[in-house]
């Protein structure tokens, strides 16, 4: 075995501190990693109430979120895919600026164009996603040779599933940036399914992270329920990057505790009894009892802090909801860098009819 | 008969046809076990088993090229693509190797297959689950495009779709999948390739659409019949390649006015052929300019999807605009 294919770390459950980080940091990431889970538990009353139209939720994939955040420095850009809003929570923007995306609101950073959980962020440098599978992972190569040509020290990241390791772009990535070893770490979200689809049947090989070694990028596999050995995983690939030592391939086995969306049911296709065996290894929980032999964290602090995290989430997801739509006329802005005569003439068209459209009786038929 | 849903329509057809060929074969994401994401694949595999009706890793060019090969194997395929947004990573196959077999062989390998996908609006979908690509595809010589708007017709055309000899885009309406009810014909049923339908007869002004946008044309008409007392006739396009322009010359002679209606951005979209059409063809029986009425030319919206998708009173301002031309 070459020492780039490891096996997943054994986690670290002593009841001494791992190596390198102070409490201050550990409880961190215990922080960030509640928050997320708090916000996603928000999401979906939210939209099992009607408030919001779709969301999805990233439950289970905390620790992965929650360590390469912390891993990578706050000015690394981060090119991710739709299950992964808990790094914009983690490096600091408001849950409810992530919640005036899912409400589709005149504040949302993108004018609310794209449907819910498809974030933007430039001041995080979370750059916007699309839903397409796997388009974007050769962008953050691209960005990366660009780094690299400019003699920057900026890393990037990038983030796909299980399923997305199919795409396209996975092989043009990864073609890309074994020929020119840009500064680049490419993550494998491996939470098992892709939609329906198990990984089992997603993949011939006997692994996801292998396939990087036939492209010459050094790949290696941790546990994503692991926070610390995500971090540990996520710190020496991005040090190396910027030491201008090439891309890495980093495959986190976790799993997808709840459904793909709002839109799925994941009783169709998989058993009670593994959705329960999976539930046995959440990383909140994990990290939770770790936090405890090392006697940070005891039952009432943990306490104290889901209370203040879920007040504040609700607090924040509330005022979201006070924000109205963006004015018709947005829609023609930025589809070009400066509106085309032709464009100009549709908005200026509708907007001398907008009092035709009494909007609020939707469905009623006006005139 | 029985009142089915253009879902079960499409679903309908699929049983019927592997019943009837065993060389039809289903796959695409997610369609084996849990039946497609919009169920259009119910019962598939529980019927035909994995063999005949399976799941695919994600890879859209990578389903469209196996299909390929499929076809000129001998069997049947109809791939699924879980939504028109995500074709442009097979489009390379489509149009590049699928759309152009049969020519480039002399005929000697004939490729077809019915490339199944949901489009349009009407889902809250924003820019990755609402989009309307037809034109890419009416653009391409060795496709046929076709885009039911009832559930008889679902199922008539899906079967003789799967039963022609050349790769066909069945495009579904997702917005009208479930909430549009009809009589659908039981057993053996085909609807042939290439007519259009006269939704509804008229006089005064010829409404020309397909799809989701076949229903809102039809609460237009209403209306006009109500507020303008002006007789509107619907020709649902159904076949958009290749195009009836027999029933749309007939139609434009009739009523000397025409709309087109269509969700896809109004720059280039089918619309716009519809237009030049009747611009080549019928000048002299044109008592108005041909209106396109579609989206906008932006991509598609989430918010502000409400404005963006022509609706019933869009398409009703409009049939005014034209009958009052003077």
């Amino acid at each position: 075995m070459t020492p780039t294919m490891s096996k997943p770390k054994k986690s670290n459950d002593s009841k001494s501190l791992p190596e390198g980080f102070t409490p201050e940091q550990l409880l961190k990431l215990y922080r960030n990693m509640v928050t997320i889970r708090a916000f996603d538990q928000r999401q979906l009353n939210l939209q099992r109430s009607g408030r919001i139209g779709f969301c999805v939720v990233s439950t289970g994939e905390e620790a992965v979120q929650a360590a390469v955040t912390a891993a990578l420095n706050d000015t690394d850009w981060l090119f991710p895919y739709y299950r992964q809003h808990g790094m914009l929570l983690c490096r600091g923007a408001s849950v409810e600026s992530l919640a005036n995306q899912l409400y589709g609101n005149d504040q949302d950073h993108a004018m609310a164009r794209q449907m819910p959980v498809h974030y933007t962020d430039k001041e995080k440098h979370f750059v916007s996603l699309s839903s397409v599978i796997g388009t974007h992972l050769i962008h953050a190569v691209g960005a990366a040779m660009a780094a690299q040509y400019k003699g920057d020290d900026t890393v990037m990241a990038t983030f796909i599933g299980d399923g997305g390791t199919s795409s396209n772009d996975f092989h043009s990535a990864l073609t890309f940036a074994g020929v020119y070893k840009p500064p680049v770490v490419m993550y494998i979200i491996n939470n098992k399914y892709a939609i329906s689809h198990p990984v089992s049947e997603q993949c011939g090989a006997e692994s996801l992270h292998i396939k990087g070694e036939g492209y010459g990028v050094p790949s290696v596999k941790v546990d994503g329920n692991d926070v610390i050995a995500v971090y540990e995983a996520s710190k020496n690939a991005a040090d190396k990057a910027r030491r201008g030592e090439g891309p890495t391939l980093i495959e986190c086995e976790t799993y997808r505790m709840g459904a793909h969306s709002s839109s799925d049911d994941p009783t169709r296709y998989r058993s009670q009894d593994e959705m329960d065996e999976a539930a046995k290894k959440d990383p909140v929980t994990r990290f939770a009892n770790q936090l405890k032999n090392w006697g940070l964290l005891d039952d009432v602090a943990d306490k104290t802090l889901w209370d203040e995290i879920e007040t504040m989430v609700v607090d924040q997801t509330n005022e979201a909801e006070k924000h109205g739509e963006p004015a018709w006329e947005t829609l023609f802005d930025d589809v070009y860098a400066k509106v085309p005569e032709s464009l100009a003439r549709q908005r200026d068209e509708l907007m001398a009819r907008e009092s035709d459209f009494p909007r609020e009786n939707e469905g009623e038929f006006p005139l | 008969m029985a009142t089915k849903t253009l879902l079960q329509g499409i679903n309908d057809a699929l049983i019927t046809e592997m019943e009837r060929d065993e060389n039809v074969v289903v796959f695409g994401e997610d369609v084996g076990i849990n039946e497609g994401v919009f169920r259009a694949t119910s019962d598939l595999q529980k019927k035909f088993g994995k063999k005949r009706a399976y799941s695919t890793p994600l890879t859209e060019s990578g389903i469209i090229g196996a299909a390929a090969g499929m076809s000129l194997y001998g069997l049947r395929p109809v791939p699924e693509i879980q939504f028109a947004d995500f074709i442009y990573p097979a489009f390379d196959q489509i149009v590049s190797e699928v759309a152009k077999f049969r020519f480039r062989s002399g005929g000697q390998y004939p490729c077809p297959m019915v490339i199944r996908t949901p489009y349009g609006g009407g889902i809250r979908g924003g820019l990755y689950h609402s989009q309307s690509p037809e034109a890419y595809f009416t653009h391409t010589p060795g496709l046929q495009v076709v885009i039911p708007s009832t559930p008889s017709d679902a199922k008539g055309l899906l079967a003789s779709a799967i039963r022609g000899d050349d790769p066909v885009i069945f495009m579904e309406p997702k917005k009208i999948y479930r909430s549009l009810k009809g009589d659908v014909p039981e057993g053996d049923y085909t609807v042939p390739i290439g007519p259009a339908r006269i939704a509804k007869h008229g006089t005064d002004v010829s409404l020309f659409c397909y799809g989701a946008m076949v229903p809102v044309c039809e609460t237009a008409a209403e209306k006009a019949k109500e507020k303008l007392g002006v007789d509107v006739e619907i020709v649902d396009l159904r076949t958009l390649y290749p195009m009836d322009e027999k029933s749309i010359i007939e139609s434009v002679e009739k009523t000397g006015r025409a709309l087109v209606v269509y969700e896809a951005p109004k720059t280039c979209g089918y619309g716009s052929e519809v237009a030049a059409l009747i611009a080549e063809r019928a000048l002299d029986s044109l008592e108005a300019p041909v209106v396109r009425v579609g989206g906008f030319d932006t991509p598609f919206p989430y918010t502000l999807e409400k404005i963006y998708v022509p609706d019933a009173l869009r398409v009703f301002l409009a049939i005014q605009d034209v009958v009052n031309y003077a």
